[in-house]
């Protein structure tokens, strides 16, 4: 699929326009500009130079030519919440591992949550995750930096001093933040440095050893819930906290219904609210779990059907912000147990868009409402300024064909740990080539020769 | 003193207590200040000892720790002649209302003239006023007031800068849990001063905006232009992830070094009401500096203490 014309190639010397690459014949699809056209883009020095429909049939003289064949150009995916092992679990993931499967799923930015071992939560550590990313990582990384020490929800960290380090948002890992005089301290704090508190919402206490969705699948199998009420209330009790501090908050990922309604209340009154979904929650349900399939056990842990359309709802209607992988690798070991001694987690960036695209072709979701929710809304959340197609933005560009069927086989996953729920499914569409900087850090081999 | 003065003394300070500086008008601080000012003057010279309050007794009633404050009322009221009883009261032990109404019957029962009372409950000194015939003065109630700093402050700015009115005031540091900072708004503002108060979020009152005070989170902003720095001193129980999540980062963002003093005028004043956490609210060499009024302030609190026991004492009934 990438075609260097001859002439092209011929023209291409060790002159600066080697540096200059067109790529035509493309479907334009820009959410921040609302756009879904034929039309081409010109990437010089990293960055877009040029774009448009003018550049669908002709590129300009002397440059290398890269003809898209009617595929989706897109601005690479913005990944905002991805668990790796670095530090501290390498066996599981590296920066490294995990960028390059972010380059295999096309996205070029990813945003590392903190809770690793040590927990990134101080200045030297999240020091410690660009340098590790600058050196070894192949995509965009950022860190979130934990919003207490320790994740242990008792004290707030250095959120001043964290900021100014380079933390892009505060979490509080895969568990919410009890003390709401604590919760309520952060927002309030983190509020006078323009930090954004994106918490996972799931009372402790309710949600105790919640091993699935609450309800009859749980019960006909024999294992304890997790409610929807422990979503419910903590995000309640946040917006109450936002409403009364007027600090930025970001629902990490809801998981039901009745959380969207939460959502929608808080931004029309408005208030500083957005939220996020996984895309496990947008595709999967808690009948997935079948027969104990650990690699469908997660945290919000799936929920029913129903929850799902309305997760699928909200994306499209805008009230829920973006879509996340929620990249979580585990190891083997740590899966195959007995389900209730499982550990929660799927790994998901790799098919973060193939999985995206079975709801553009079940036609439920607009390729526009996919992209805007994984590019333009985390870069505007996260204050990034990557996520568009636009002369003279940084040329992180994914191109796409929407089409292509196959089969995910897990052992061919770019990530170190294999647990992806979506092993041995028929997904449709795939990335085809991933730009970070205009520099090429993946291109699909084709079928044969994988 | 002559007499005449005396009589317009009495009118100008009409008070038997002193519990806020709410309520106390320019002329009446005023007085005191001037007051004050002599006592000052009169302090610096070998015979400080006057009669004022001669064969006159005054208890220090302190239900919370102090040294300072403590001391300085001791050393006022002896100054002026009076008899001082000092009483620390245990700070461990919870104090309930009826205790402190109890102890405040005790005392009143001795008949003393002025009692000088600290508590570490908001609004214990009122109410322990209400219950005695002699005249109470406020050394501080909780976060409430602490009138005797606020005037000690305005004392010392007027001395330095020879006015309070017109400038530019930035109060920094845990307004939250501060009396110093709740008074000094309030008198500051009578003076004719421009406050501004700079704290994270977590350290300022609710509603802070409306309390007279321009509010910043900002602290760099905060003094852009300021005649006078008061810093407020952070407890260290608030230090470590309640409030603020390190010492090192509310260093860093709300301690006065030399890099956001180059913000406020170059002859801006230091202050601090002590004592200093030095490295915390307050770099060392700050705290040292050639600006800091900080132990003018100790001075001064002092005077002002005589100045209102001598006020407080022309309304006793006559010996």
């Amino acid at each position: 699929m990438t075609t260097q014309t001859k002439s092209a190639r011929r023209s291409a010397g060790p002159a600066k326009s080697a540096s200059v690459t067109a790529f035509i014949n493309a479907r334009i699809i820009d959410p921040a500009s609302d756009c879904d056209e034929p039309g081409g883009l010109l990437i010089k020095d990293g960055r877009i130079a040029d774009i448009g429909p003018h550049l669908r049939r002709n590129a300009p003289e002397n440059v290398n030519v890269v003809d898209c064949k009617g595929n989706v150009l897109a601005p690479g995916l913005i990944d905002a919440q991805v668990f790796t092992g670095e530090p501290g679990f390498e066996h599981r993931e590296t920066l490294k591992t995990a960028s390059n499967a972010a380059a295999a799923g096309g996205v070029t930015t990813i945003v590392v949550m903190p809770e690793t071992n040590p927990v990134i939560d101080q200045v030297a550590l999240v020091d410690f995750i660009q340098r590790r990313a600058r050196d070894n990582a192949i995509v965009n990384v950022h860190t979130m930096a934990a919003m207490t020490k320790g994740l242990k929800g008792e004290e707030m960290t250095e959120i001043g001093l964290l900021k100014r380090a380079g933390a892009i948002a505060f979490s509080n890992g895969k568990s919410s933040v009890a003390n709401t005089r604590v919760m309520r301290n952060v927002l309030l704090y983190g509020k006078d440095f323009g930090a954004l508190i994106a918490h996972h919402t799931e009372d402790p206490y309710l949600s105790q050893n919640g091993m699935m969705n609450s309800g009859e699948v749980a019960a006909r199998l024999g294992l304890s819930g997790s409610p929807k009420a422990a979503e419910i209330i903590m995000l309640e009790r946040d917006v109450r906290l936002v409403e009364m501090t007027g600090g930025r908050y970001h629902a990490a990922t809801i998981s039901c219904a009745e959380s969207l309604e939460v959502i929608r209340t808080a931004k029309s009154r408005p208030l500083p609210v957005t939220c996020g979904v996984s895309i496990n929650h947008l595709t999967l349900n808690e009948n997935d779990i079948g027969p104990y399939r650990t690699f469908f056990k997660m945290r919000p842990p799936l929920r029913s059907d129903d929850d799902r359309a309305a997760m699928v709802a909200g994306v499209a209607s805008g009230d829920i912000d973006i879509i996340v992988s929620s990249h979580d690798p585990q190891d083997a070991d740590d899966k195959r147990r007995p389900f209730a001694e499982a550990t929660d987690g799927a790994v998901g960036l790799e098919t973060l868009l193939s999985a995206a695209l079975r709801l553009y072709h079940s036609e439920e979701l607009s390729l526009l409402d996919i992209f805007r929710a994984m590019t333009i809304n985390p870069a505007r959340i996260l204050g990034l300024h990557s996520g568009r197609l636009a002369k003279g933005a940084v040329a992180d560009v994914i191109l796409v064909d929407l089409g292509q069927p196959w089969v995910l086989n897990k052992d061919e996953l770019r990530s170190r740990s294999k647990n992806s729920p979506f092993d041995e499914s028929k997904m449709r569409g795939r990335v085809l080539r991933t730009l970070v900087a205009g520099n090429t850090v993946y291109q699909y081999p084709g079928p044969e020769r994988r | 003193m002559t007499s005449a003065v005396a009589k317009v003394s009495a009118l100008h300070f009409p008070h038997r207590h002193l519990l806020t500086v709410e309520g106390l008008g320019v002329t009446e601080i005023n007085f005191l200040l001037d007051l004050a000012d002599k006592a000052a003057d009169a302090s610096r010279q070998p015979g400080k000892k006057r009669d004022v309050l001669r064969s006159r007794t005054l208890i220090n009633l302190f239900f919370e720790a102090s040294t300072r404050t403590q001391s300085s009322f001791e050393m006022a009221a002896k100054r002026l002649g009076a008899d001082v009883l000092n009483m620390n009261v245990s700070t461990s032990s919870v104090q309930k209302g009826e205790t402190l109404i109890d102890t405040a019957m005790t005392l009143n029962a001795m008949r003393p003239d002025i009692i000088v009372v600290r508590h570490h409950a908001a609004g214990a000194v009122e109410l322990l006023a209400q219950k005695i015939d002699c005249s109470v003065v406020n050394a501080g109630d909780g976060a409430h007031q602490h009138p005797t700093q606020a005037l000690l402050d305005a004392l010392t700015i007027r001395r330095a800068k020879g006015r309070v009115d017109g400038l530019t005031v930035a109060i920094c540091g845990d307004i939250l849990h501060s009396r110093v900072a709740r008074s000094n708004i309030i008198l500051l503002n009578t003076l004719g001063a421009r406050v501004r108060i700079a704290a994270p979020s977590t350290l300022l009152p609710a509603a802070a905006e409306r309390f007279g005070a321009e509010v910043y989170t900002d602290m760099w902003k905060c003094l852009d232009g300021a005649d006078v720095v008061m810093m407020l001193r952070l407890q260290r129980e608030r230090m470590e992830g309640s409030y603020v999540p390190s010492t090192r980062e509310y260093f860093h963002f709300f301690g006065l070094d030399h890099e956001k003093l180059a913000r406020a005028k170059p002859d801006a004043l230091i202050m601090h009401p002590g004592p200093m956490n030095r490295g915390v609210e307050i770099a060392s060499t700050v705290a040292d500096h050639s600006r800091s009024v900080i132990r003018d302030q100790v001075e001064m609190g002092v005077a002002v203490r005589m100045a209102v026991l001598e006020a407080l004492a022309r309304s006793l009934p006559k010996r």
